[in-house]
């Protein structure tokens, strides 16, 4: 076991470097900083002095792999490549290139995040289970067939109109809770019910869908027809049996979502103003912030992998026929 | 003249793979059992007649002329069709079927008095000479293009029913009574009723529109009905042509690291799982945010203004298909797994037949299925990411029309007193069925051709 998340860990390595060497293909290559410094600085009347120094002061001025001014190690050390891009291994995301800490703000915003992707997760898992089971339990009758066809329809709404429409139906017809905004500790509760609400009800469609199928799956199993041998209520056969039975591909499913729950939601989070990691990569995003764009991409592969491995290892805690070898 | 726009070229060249697609499946029988499945499933059946008329439309308007009407502006074959849609613009919002704008402006009377008022729009509903006239007009209207769409409805129902006579040698009324029992093999009532509807929307639309705003105007005065028909096509683009571009990385690499195994495989293996591990809008963000510095500056390059709408249309499109072929292709890699394993396929290998021949005649024919299946699934997705996209700024063009800039734009003014809500209503009904036909229509082709649901 051990040594299977030693070399899954290694394994990790060269995944990581390729996503490594394609951000940075894709910010330094495709376009120079000289195309970046004019970006930010305006297209027209800038200076040659303004442009250098708008890259020394961010450390784009060196060349980007190789120096040959330097002496030593410093031919490869002093250099965008390692810099900007390896530096990113040790956790060191650098300066935002409007001068902030990108490693401190992260930290600052992973709680935000956090707030509202658990109890969507949760809810949302709670939920949908429990409208799978409905529809199971109702199978071959008009409640199924008119269930899965609503849940077809509510996976045709794209995301924004949820989150429109329960701002508009919640927040300002009902006036229940405060349409955006986010405050810590217990106080800022009433500004997370709505986000959670429209997080749910977005994924109802897609979950309940996916949990149905699931189910029926179980249901065709041998140890299912031998429960109902037994005379075993319906509801016991479900509730029991079936789902603890289901419970081994839910829950992979949801452990490599786990630690994804860090970067939070990118529309939520910027619709309803909580100031997560979802935003903060939004608002880079818009203002065209490339280190820290840089910083999320490389964050989001790190945290991706480890939810493989999260994976893998609870698949051997929940099925004791998976061993890892 | 003409003008053909890169996205246009792609489309037709789609539309061709596509109708060659047809005459493939008409010569090999079992291809077209699988697909009389599809036809015989009458939300399928219903779900295809909707998205026949979003693609109808959509190639309209990717047909495009230099109009020297609207001076030498490359226009489509939807925008001549819908000239006085296009061109009668109000100054600002207005509502659906309004006569009058939405806010209130300063109007000079004859007496020379000035006074706030809501001005009268200079389009809608500009022929009746009382606004008090208004709903009898529509009502009149209305009643008469209902009227002309069941006539015209009345005659192709006569019509199937004629057909389904004949070819069953039977009389009229037997005809009549096994479709509306559901006893043929085409679903008459889903397919006919589907056709009533659009027909009726239809002989509306053409009776109503050019007289009113039928579902109002925006802030800059624009005909929102217009504008929503001109975004199936950005729609249709981004859902189809994606395809188009990750088809051949996801069927080469994938059958590739399937079929030889070894080194090839884990190179690709490694490709993909590091696309994979980068959460996609990320990628995507950080793709599109590459391309729009690089098209900033080298703007005079990439000539008009419509061109470089239409290359970040393109260039949007060859991202999503690089950031999405990796599930396919995963899925063919295993398959082929399989395949290569299978009987024939090992005794093609012992007669000696070459790798290419193997993998075009035996390995991809086999793979089909889960192409299709995938490719049917994955459009109503593409379609929905379009919206989000466009709203964080790395979609297509702002100039470009697309639900997702009309989403955008309609944001704020949810927050208006009282609300602007036609623009995303609009959106939001468009976009809803072009997305759920897509979602019915693929159920229904997963039905028909994945060997485990049968």
């Amino acid at each position: 076991m051990m040594a299977y998340i030693l070399r899954r860990v290694l394994y990790a390595g060269p995944i990581l470097l390729g996503v490594n060497v394609l951000t940075f293909a894709l910010f330094f290559l495709v376009n120079s900083p000289d195309d970046m410094a004019y970006m930010h600085l305006g297209e027209r009347h800038v200076t040659a002095t303004a442009v250098e120094s708008w890259k020394a002061e961010r450390g784009y001025h060196l060349p980007l792999f190789w120096n040959g001014e330097a002496a030593g190690a410093g031919t490869f050390k002093e250099t965008i490549f390692f810099q900007k891009s390896l530096g990113l291994f040790a956790f060191d995301f650098g300066r935002s290139d409007s001068g902030r800490d990108i490693g401190y703000d992260i930290g600052q915003r992973m709680g935000p995040s956090l707030a509202i992707a658990v109890p969507v997760l949760l809810v949302g898992l709670a939920v949908n289970i429990t409208f799978a089971l409905v529809l199971v339990f109702f199978r071959a009758t008009y409640v199924d067939v008119w269930g899965v066809v609503l849940c077809v329809a509510l996976m045709s709404v794209s995301s924004l109109f949820y989150i429109i429409g329960g701002q508009f139906l919640i927040g300002k017809l009902l006036r229940l809770v405060p349409i955006s905004g986010y405050d810590g500790g217990l106080d800022g509760l009433k500004f997370l019910v709505l986000p959670v609400v429209v997080g749910v009800v977005s994924g109802i469609g897609a979950g309940t869908r996916w949990y149905r199928t699931l189910f029926l799956e179980e249901l065709g199993r041998d140890y299912v027809r031998t429960a109902r041998a037994k005379g075993l209520p319906e509801s016991v056969v479900l509730g029991r049996h079936v789902l603890h039975n289901a419970l081994i591909p839910i829950l992979t499913g949801v452990v490599v979502l786990l630690p994804l729950l860090f970067m939070g939601s990118l529309i939520i989070e910027s619709f309803f103003g909580i100031p997560g990691l979802g935003s903060y990569t939004i608002d880079a995003i818009l203002a065209q912030d490339f280190a820290i764009v840089r910083a999320m991409v490389f964050l989001g592969s790190v945290l991706y992998i480890v939810g493989l491995l999260l994976t893998d290892i609870s698949y051997t805690l929940v099925d004791p026929r998976v061993r890892l070898g | 003249m003409w003008v053909i726009l890169w996205t246009d070229a792609l489309l037709y060249l789609l539309v061709g793979v596509a109708l060659l697609g047809v005459w493939q499946v008409r010569r090999s029988p079992h291809l077209l059992e699988n697909w009389c499945r599809v036809v015989r499933n009458p939300l399928g059946m219903a779900a295809s007649v909707v998205l026949g008329v979003y693609g109808v439309i959509g190639l309209a308007d990717s047909v495009h002329v230099r109009s020297a009407a609207a001076e030498g502006q490359v226009v489509s074959m939807l925008d001549v069709l819908l000239t006085p849609l296009r061109e009668s613009t109000e100054t600002s919002y207005s509502a659906p079927f309004a006569t009058h704008g939405f806010t209130k402006v300063s109007v000079t009377h004859d007496d020379g008095t000035v006074s706030r008022a809501y001005p009268r729009l200079t389009h809608g509903g500009s022929h009746l000479e009382r606004p008090q006239e208004r709903g009898r007009d529509i009502l009149v209207r209305a009643l008469k293009a209902l009227a002309l769409a069941a006539l015209v409805w009345l005659a192709l129902a006569a019509a199937a029913a004629g057909r389904v006579a004949r070819r069953r040698a039977a009389g009229w009324r037997a005809a009549v009574r096994i479709m509306a029992g559901g006893r043929d093999v085409l679903p008459w009532r889903a397919l006919l009723v589907t056709v009533g509807v659009l027909l009726a929307l239809l002989f509306l639309a053409v009776e109503l529109a050019p007289r009113y705003h039928v579902l109002g105007t925006d802030k800059v005065g624009q005909d929102v009905f217009y504008q929503t028909l001109k975004s199936i096509r950005t729609g249709l683009v981004i859902g189809t042509l994606t395809t188009l571009v990750m088809l051949p990385f996801a069927i080469g690499l994938g059958v590739a690291a399937g079929y030889f195994g070894g080194l090839v495989d884990d190179v690709i293996q490694y490709v993909y799982t590091t696309l994979n591990s980068i959460p996609g809008v990320l990628l995507i963000a950080a793709a599109i945010l590459t391309v729009q510095i690089y098209m900033a500056n080298h703007a005079d390059a990439l000539g008009t203004l419509e061109d470089r709408a239409d290359l970040r249309l393109l260039a949007l499109c060859i991202i999503l298909g690089i950031t999405s072929w990796t599930g396919l292709c995963r899925l063919l890699r295993a398959e082929t797994l399989k395949l290569r394993e299978v009987e024939y396929v090992q005794a093609s290998l012992g007669f000696g037949v070459s790798h290419t021949g193997i993998i075009t005649r035996h390995v991809v024919p086999n793979l089909m299925h889960i192409v299709l299946i995938t490719v049917a699934l994955d459009f109503s997705g593409l379609v929905l990411a379009e919206a989000v996209l466009s709203y964080v700024n790395i979609g297509v063009d702002p100039t470009t029309n697309s639900w997702g800039n009309m989403i955008n734009s309609s944001r704020l003014e949810m927050a208006r007193e009282p609300v602007v809500w036609w623009n995303l209503a609009a959106a939001f009904v468009f976009m809803f069925t072009m997305v759920l036909a897509a979602n019915v229509f693929a159920d229904a082709v997963r039905d028909a051709f994945d060997p485990r649901r049968s």
